[in-house]
Formats: structure tokens, sequence, C-alpha cells
């Protein structure tokens, strides 16, 4: 082995290792399937074979909008979706069993916790919001996946339009 | 084992094939450089007597240990007419001659039960003194927990601070939709995966002790805070609540954990036990409190607030009272990790485009630059020479472990996915 090479400028190692370990690792996790990680902001076709249309599965309901956007570093819940919102919760009133999940997300960029505050923070507006028009607080759950979980890829404009999002998601959907 | 490639406009490309097992179906690509200014302490390692019978010669690894270290430069000793194997062997004005300030000279005894007997000594050439000298014996597959074990002892010898070439770092691994948590010495060797999900995995933080990793895992659909015994693999939720969990630190004792919470409608810190328990809310503001980092003394805790706007690093004592805030420049401030002796501590700085690790005094100071471009979450080496952080380099995040004046940097890569998240770990590794 030439040593002068070796520490002159710039080494490179690289290192081949197996994944077989030798230590244990855990079993994984149960998988998600594609559908149910990205289903949570569509509505399922609807089911020509059932006379009554679930109206969570109507694609032509109002409820079939699951997507609140919101505008750069800002949480606060803008005039557009609130129709949605109430949508929602006019639906969640009437039906005091069903449980909804609100997924706040964010853009690409900076600290992965902070971001996951930010989602937070965009969550509880919409969880918020549905409290205020009468929906029990039980029916509801505000969590972030941060920037971890991006619909759109990248850091364009439009993409990072896109994450700053928060998804409503019907428990049992 | 070691195949040399060819050198190409003075970079060098050295192949390091290890821990290859037969018939593994998996391969992982890791490429592991140093890059930078040559070190202070200019250092000759001449291989030890017979080591080439070992499948894993010792001295190599000490080289590339002491040379990722930033702190020294290896003296090429090919071009030198003196190959000693001990003290009485070394031809001191040769090695003087080729600007050698020390020198390691060892043997290798092969014995019985596949066992092999490794034993060196440094000496100061200028002074023809020993420094330090150690022997070792050892099964062949521990060889290299050895060659780490000396480049520690030299780097004490010559610098007077513990080396850190036996301590581990924590990551995550993520390759389109797949998730690995891993954990590998600082050179890149003994890589395990400690967990595989197809949803984000995301900080991890090291116990003290180095037993158990603490992390987020998104496998339940929401953020959750888990805590695994690394050498059992058994794990549990230490904190599962309503809404998310995450950011978890250990305290100094590993009692402790600190994690933010969102019961109360938005994200604050609050202490939970590491054996299971209530927790108690630690900070009270109106906006996002997140990302807990204890002082060594276990009296402070850093963290991140937004409550006067941007996020801003401050302090706040872990029995209660007013935050202080200890960052001013900029509007963004964020992932704190204070320094083995307290006195100090990384973050990132938003600095127009760019997220720069940044280097501050707790005692206030403007802080000095590490890195510039896209970084996160730098955490300090145990024994504080080193940050190891991730970066983006051509949209794909990669780690670098950088001494403190940012002259040289270690990087870690992985050919085909992110390196994200890094923690370097405890000098405690059982």
């Amino acid at each position: 082995m030439n040593l002068k090479q070796l520490f002159i400028g710039t080494a490179t190692v690289t290192l081949l290792a197996a994944c077989a370990s030798t230590k244990p690792v855990p079993a994984p996790v149960a998988p998600t399937t594609a559908s149910s990680a990205a289903g949570t902001s569509q509505a399922a076709a609807a089911d020509s074979s059932k006379t009554v249309l679930d109206p969570l599965k109507d694609p032509n309901s109002p409820l079939a909008k699951r997507s609140v956007y919101f505008d750069f570093d800002k949480s606060e819940l803008k005039d557009e979706f609130k129709p949605l919102v109430a949508s929602h919760s006019d639906y969640l009133k009437q039906h005091g069993e069903q449980k909804i999940v609100i997924q706040g997300n964010t853009d690409a960029v900076g600290s992965r916790e902070y971001n996951l505050g930010l989602g937070q923070r965009r969550a509880e507006t919409v969880k918020k919001a549905m409290e205020v028009l009468g929906v029990n607080g039980k029916q509801l759950e505000a969590v972030s996946f941060g920037k971890e979980k991006p619909r759109a890829e990248g850091n364009s404009d439009a993409a990072n339009a896109e994450n700053r999002r928060d998804d409503i998601v019907y428990q049992g959907q | 084992m070691l195949k040399l490639q060819t050198l190409v406009k003075g970079l060098m490309t050295l192949a390091l094939v290890l821990g290859v097992v037969s018939g593994a179906r998996a391969e992982m690509n890791v490429e592991f450089s140093v890059d930078g200014s040559a070190g202070r302490y200019a250092i000759a390692i001449v291989p030890f007597k017979d080591e080439a019978a070992l499948p894993t010669a010792p001295t190599p690894v000490v080289r590339t240990d002491l040379a990722l270290s930033g702190e020294f430069r290896m003296v090429d000793g090919s071009s030198v007419a003196n190959v000693p194997f001990d003290p009485t062997q070394i031809d001191y004005a040769k090695w003087q001659a080729a600007g050698a300030q020390a020198i390691a000279v060892g043997k290798v005894v092969a014995g019985a039960g596949g066992q092999s007997t490794i034993s060196f000594r440094l000496m100061d050439v200028g002074r023809k003194k020993e420094l330090t000298s150690g022997q070792f014996t050892v099964p062949q597959e521990r060889v290299r927990e050895v060659g780490h074990t000396i480049a520690d002892m030299i780097y004490q010898a010559i610098l007077g601070q513990p080396g850190i070439f036996n301590t581990r770092i924590a990551y995550v691994l993520k390759q389109g939709r797949s998730y690995q948590l891993q954990v590998a010495n600082v050179d890149g060797s003994n890589l395990q995966t400690i967990l595989r999900s197809r949803e984000p995995i995301m900080s991890p933080a090291w116990s003290p002790n180095g037993r158990f990793l603490a992390y987020v895992s998104f496998e339940t659909h929401k953020p959750v805070v888990w805590v695994q015994d690394l050498a059992t693999g058994s794990r549990r939720a230490v904190a599962n609540f309503k809404g998310s969990n995450s950011a978890p630190a250990w305290s100094p004792d590993g009692k402790r954990l600190a994690v933010v919470l969102t019961t109360s409608g938005n994200s604050q810190i609050y202490l939970v036990p590491a054996a299971g328990g209530s927790p108690r809310r630690l900070t009270y503001s109106d906006g996002i409190d997140t990302e807990p980092v204890w002082a060594p003394d276990g009296g402070t805790l850093l963290f991140v607030s937004d409550r006067s706007g941007g996020p801003q690093v401050y302090s706040v004592d872990t029995e209660g009272g007013t935050p202080r805030r200890l960052t001013w420049q900029g509007s963004y401030n964020v992932s704190p990790r204070i320094s083995p002796d307290g006195k100090s501590f990384t973050y990132i700085r938003k600095n127009g485009g760019e997220f720069r690790v940044v280097i501050q005094d707790i005692a206030g100071g403007e802080g000095r630059v590490l890195s510039t471009g896209y970084n996160e979450r730098p955490s300090f080496a145990p024994n504080g020479r080193m940050v190891l952080y991730a970066s983006v380099v051509g949209g794909k995040s990669v780690l670098y472990a950088a001494t403190q004046d940012g002259g040289s940097k270690v990087k870690l890569a992985v050919i085909n996915g992110d390196v994200q998240d890094p923690a370097w770990g405890p000098f405690n590794n059982p």
C-alpha cells in the first residue's frame, strides 16, 4: 500500500457492509400499503352496487375534499378552506362515533423537529376550527408529519405549496 | 481485503471491503472519505511485523482513524530505508528526516485457538522516548477493535485527550420510501440496522451509557417516541400520547427523557422517566418549543422556541423558570447541542438560503461558522473536538464529521440513499 497516495488529498473508502447483522433486528413493522398512505386525501371510488351512497365514499360529496392548504410560514385557516372544514364538521357532528386524524405537513426546508412543530400547528388550526363549529374534541386528533412525508418531492415553489397542507383522514379508511 | 485504486488529480480512492458475509443478499455501498488540510502532528505508523497474516491488519485501521480525526498527518514510510518493528530497530535520524514527530512500531504473534497478540510502542522521534505502549490478545474478529484502541491511545498520548475511535454514530438511512435506523463505528465499520420501516424514522438520541437509542418512528401513522435496547433489540414506546410525540433527549444520568408532546394543543417540552411514568411539563409558551438537549451537569436544558417570532435557542433550568434566549443573530436558529464541557453549543443558523453549522459560547458571542450550504442536526463528538452533521450535496443527504475549525472533514455517504439525522454516541460502547 502506498501511504503517500493514501494521505495526500482525499481518501475515499468504499465500504461494502452486508446488511446481514449478527445483532438482533426487530421484526419489520407492519408495512403500510401505498393506498393507505397516499389515499388519505382522496375518497375511494363510489361502489355502484350499494343503494345508499356513503358520503365519505362519494367523489361528488363536499367531504371528498380532504386537504387544507396554507400560505408560506403560516398556519392560519384561509377563507377558501372554511367551507371544507364546515362540511366535515357537520358530518362529524352527525356521526358522533366517527373519528378523524388531521395530519399537518410542511415544506422540505429546515429542522425536522421544528417542522414537526409547524405541521402540528397547522393540524391544530383545523382541529380548533372544528371544535369551534361544535365537533367533540374526542373525535379529533391533530398529528404532524412535519417534512417527513411530502406529497410533492423537491424544493420547487409548487412542491412547497403542495406540501404546506393538512390532510383529513377518517378512521377506518 | 484492501484494494488500492488509482490516483486521479490528487484524489485517491481506497476501496475497503469489510464485513462481507458470503451469500449476503443485501449490500450497501458506504462511501467514506477524508477531505481537507493535513493534520498538525506528523506521525509514522509502520506496518506491524506479521500483520499481513491477519484478515484485518491493525495499522491501516490506526492510520485511517488518526487521519479522520483531522489532527494527524501520516508520514510516508515507503521511501524510508528503515522498517522497524521494535524501538531498538528504529533509525531515528531517517524518520526525523522524513518529517515524523512520532513513530509507532509493533508486531503480531499468532497464538493458540485463533488468538493473536498485538503489541505496539509509540516513540517520540526527537527525544527517542516512549510515549505509550500496549499489548492485546484477541481473536481475529476483534483486531479492528484493537486498531481503534491503539489509535485512541496514540491520540491520548499526543493530544492529552481521549480519542473517539471506538465510539459509534446513529443515523437514518432513507432509500426511497424505506427507512433504516443504523448504528456504525465512526470509521463506518460494524454497521448494524436497528430498525427498518416503511414509515419515517427520525431524531435518534443515545442514552449516556450507550446501551439504548431513543428515536421517533411514524410506524403507527403518527410520531411516537420509542426506546430500544441495542443489545437485545427489545423496545417500548416511552411517549405515545394523543397528538405528536417527538424530540427525545436523555438526561446525563440516563433516568429521564425530555420529549415534545402536543397534548396542550401546541408543541411543548415535558420530562418523562426513562423507566416509564407520567410526563411533567417543563415549558409554557403559546409557540413551538422543541429540540431539547441536556447540559452535561443535568441542571439546564437548551431548546428551540418561536415564542418571540422565529425559532431561537433558549436555555431553561430543568426545574422550570424563565428561559433565557441564547441566539440573537438571524431569524432562524435551530437544532442546538451542547459541547461535552458544557461551555459551547452548536446549532443551525439560517443565513439567506443557507443553513449553516455554527459553534457559539454559551456565555455569549457571535459564534463561528463551521459549515456553509444546507446542513442539519449537528452533534459533538464525545471528546468535543469534532462535530457531526448532515449536509445536502447535489440533492443528496450525506454526513460530515468536521474538526472544530472546519479544517478537516470526513464524509459518510451511501451511494443509493440519503444519510440523515445523525447523532454521535457517547464514549460508552458496551
